[in-house]
């Protein structure tokens, strides 16, 4: 199992590093949500994989740690918010520059306009 | 009086009156303007409060909700947190007033509320004793000011927001997997605790501590600008609102804080897994950084730009300092730590002037804009101060600098390379003063585009916003004795981490004490509830409660 989730965390941050490259904003959104997903199973393995185990004292034989559980369910309220922000923000930079380029080729200036 | 809760009030205040703005002051500006400078005027008091209790040395562990360390969540007060907060404190309100005399509050939605939040987060993120929750506040303070960066809209900056937004999560990203590996080596996540462990792990693991204190240093540095961590800055401070870019002067320090509070507690230089690791890493891509900072202060083509990379070059500086590890190192990265958010502050809000004025702040002929000389003489103050020429804070920075990196076998390099780029940032300001000011008007050349001043924009309230900022600075300077006293005692605090350790952790006495205590209040509760349900199961449940409180103990 171990192995399992070791390849399946390498799979996802792999993806999520190629496609952050790809330097467009859809898929960079995809490549952050597949790091996000891939830290997310990672943390949840920092306390150690056990199966059949709840995360509560003196309930069965073996327990889990519970504090990664809780570690993971931050940390996904987090992306979450950080993704839906990160595309609102794409989506309106698309519409105002047409563009959905992360380079700036020739960083100018912000004209000031007043407003 | 006990300071004692009111350590957590720099972080309650701001998290009150954000969403209190958001839902009662929506439509009303001058109220919201109004709770914005009274919360940032209150908050500078509490934070000088803050810091004269932390100026007698002592630390204090606040333990929110009364859960004991390391199971809760702690907040600590010691010299170096009550200077980082401090420091943001002046400058937040400072900002905001600069921001509601220019109106740049009222070209967007919401400045205030997400000042309010940005606020939030810088103090949490330098008060925690809780390396998870320094997670969180740095993702508050993010979110928060991925909205100030982007306020106000316009093309160009909603590009680059959109650059900022993305290079910040991933360094969010590194940050979980850092924290990860951290849980998974140590077992613990209170700052206290992982310094108790970090001396007691097996030598086999040695590897994985340095592969955690690697993962956390990218991720610090890369909050702190250093090589190569540094091409967010200069689109994202120059593209910024000035003042907002102003503001986050202070962000880059926050990882500085870090850098310097972690890898002087939890991952030391006598850790024998370290082994130098940290410094011999951060010396180069210190040394780096002021260069390639310096040559972007003498390459820039707008001013904005020349700024954000003079930031660069200041960070490289302070970092070159904290390389050294040693409390002379440490004091003098401090002192220049105050110097350098001011000056970068100040400049940025030059910056404002000069845009607010001629529509841009590019370093090319046009026509002549108004009130030229009062802009100059204030550029040319801030300027000698971010170059590090006498008289003015960054010459005495510069000099403890120098003083600090000489018992150091690469001094040479370390003095050849801030003496050099000096120089050069010398001549890159002078550059862009005499474009700006002084190279004979183009007083044919159109203004730009339909560009009009606002009303309000160049008011005397701004100007004297601005002239307090450089008072700041000018107060830096005379005071520079008492000031550079503090840092000195700062860092022989933070060398002398047991007691850090203790004021959390407990000293061992109370946790002996405290031990005692639990278990009498185990036997307690045993006795009350084990005639009620006496069943054999019970029996067994209480049993592993007693194993498993004892292995906590035993840590």
């Amino acid at each position: 199992m171990e192995l399992l989730v070791a390849i399946s965390i390498g799979a996802m941050t792999a993806a999520g590093v190629y496609l952050m490259l790809r330097l467009r904003t859809f898929p960079v959104v995809l490549g952050l949500s597949m790091l996000s997903y891939a830290v997310n199973v990672f943390i949840f393995a920092s306390g150690r994989l056990v199966v059949d185990a709840p995360p509560v004292i003196g309930a069965a034989d073996t327990m889990t740690d519970p504090l990664p559980q809780a570690l993971v369910l931050t940390a996904i309220v987090i992306s979450f918010g950080m993704t839906a922000l990160v595309v609102i923000l794409s989506l309106s930079s698309y519409l105002n520059a047409g563009t959905d380029v992360i380079n700036i080729e020739k960083p100018g200036e912000q004209p000031e306009t007043g407003r | 009086m006990s300071m004692e809760h009111w350590i957590v009030a720099p972080i309650i205040i701001p998290a009150l009156i954000g969403p209190l703005m958001v839902l009662t002051m929506r439509h009303d500006a001058s109220l919201q303007r109004i709770a914005g400078l009274a919360s940032a005027v209150a908050l500078v008091g509490i934070t000088v409060a803050l810091l004269v209790a932390a100026s007698n040395g002592d630390v204090e562990s606040y333990e929110l909700g009364s859960w004991p360390a390391p199971f809760g969540i702690v907040l600590v007060l010691d010299r170096l947190s009550a200077l980082m907060i401090t420091l943001t404190a002046v400058l937040g309100l400072v900002i905001l007033a600069y921001a509601s005399a220019t109106g740049w509050d009222q070209r967007g939605r919401n400045f205030h509320a997400l000042f309010q939040f940005q606020l939030m987060g810088l103090f949490g993120a330098m008060l925690t004793g809780d390396i998870f929750n320094l997670f969180v506040f740095f993702e508050i303070l993010l979110i928060a000011s991925y909205g100030l960066m982007t306020h106000a809209g316009g093309r160009m900056r909603l590009r680059s927001g959109v650059q900022y937004v993305i290079f910040n999560l991933a360094g969010s990203t590194l940050f979980l997997f850092a924290l990860g590996t951290l849980y998974a080596v140590f077992g613990s996540l209170n700052m206290a605790d992982l310094a108790e462990r970090a001396v007691l792990l097996p030598e086999g693991d040695e590897a994985l501590v340095r592969v955690t204190a690697a993962l956390l240093l990218l991720v610090f540095v890369l909050k702190g600008a250093l090589l190569p961590l540094h091409f967010w800055l200069p689109n994202t401070y120059a593209l910024a609102p000035a003042p907002v870019a102003a503001l986050f002067a202070v962000m880059t320090k926050v990882g500085a804080y870090t850098v310097i509070r972690v890898y002087t507690l939890i991952f030391p230089d006598t850790l024998p897994a370290m082994n130098g690791l940290v410094a011999d890493v951060l010396m180069p891509a210190a040394l780096l950084t002021l260069a390639v900072g310096m040559i972007g202060v003498l390459g820039g083509r707008t001013l904005a730009r020349i700024v954000s990379f003079a930031a660069i070059g200041s960070m490289g500086t302070l970092f070159l300092a904290v390389s050294t590890f040693q409390e002379a190192g440490i004091s003098a990265a401090l002192y220049y730590t105050v110097h350098s958010t001011l000056a970068g502050a100040s400049l940025f809000l030059i910056v404002d002037q000069v845009r607010a004025r001629r529509g841009n702040s590019a370093l090319a002929g046009q026509a002549a804009m108004p009130g030229t000389g009062l802009i100059s003489v204030l550029f040319f103050a801030a300027a000698i101060a971010a170059a590090g020429m006498p008289p003015l804070s960054g010459f005495i920075g510069k000099l403890l600098v120098l003083d600090a990196i000489r018992a150091q076998d690469w001094w040479v390099w370390g003095w050849g390379f801030v003496l050099a780029t000096s120089l050069i940032a010398v001549v890159g300001f002078a550059r862009a003063g005499s474009a700006l000011f002084w190279k004979p008007h183009d007083a044919k050349a159109p203004p730009p585009d339909g560009f009009q001043i606002v009303p309000g924009s160049t008011s005397g309230w701004a100007l004297g916003v601005l002239g307090v900022m450089l008072g700041l600075i000018v107060a830096l300077t005379v005071f520079a004795g008492p000031v550079t006293r503090y840092t000195q005692s700062t860092a022989a605090q933070l060398f002398n981490s047991v007691e850090y350790i203790h004021a959390v952790m407990g000293t061992p006495a109370e946790r002996i004490a405290r031990a005692a205590a639990e278990a009498e209040a185990l036997a307690a509760y045993n006795d009350a509830h084990a005639p009620a349900h006496g069943t054999a199961d019970t029996d067994a449940d209480t049993d592993a409660d007693h194993g498993t409180t004892a292995t906590q103990e035993g840590h």
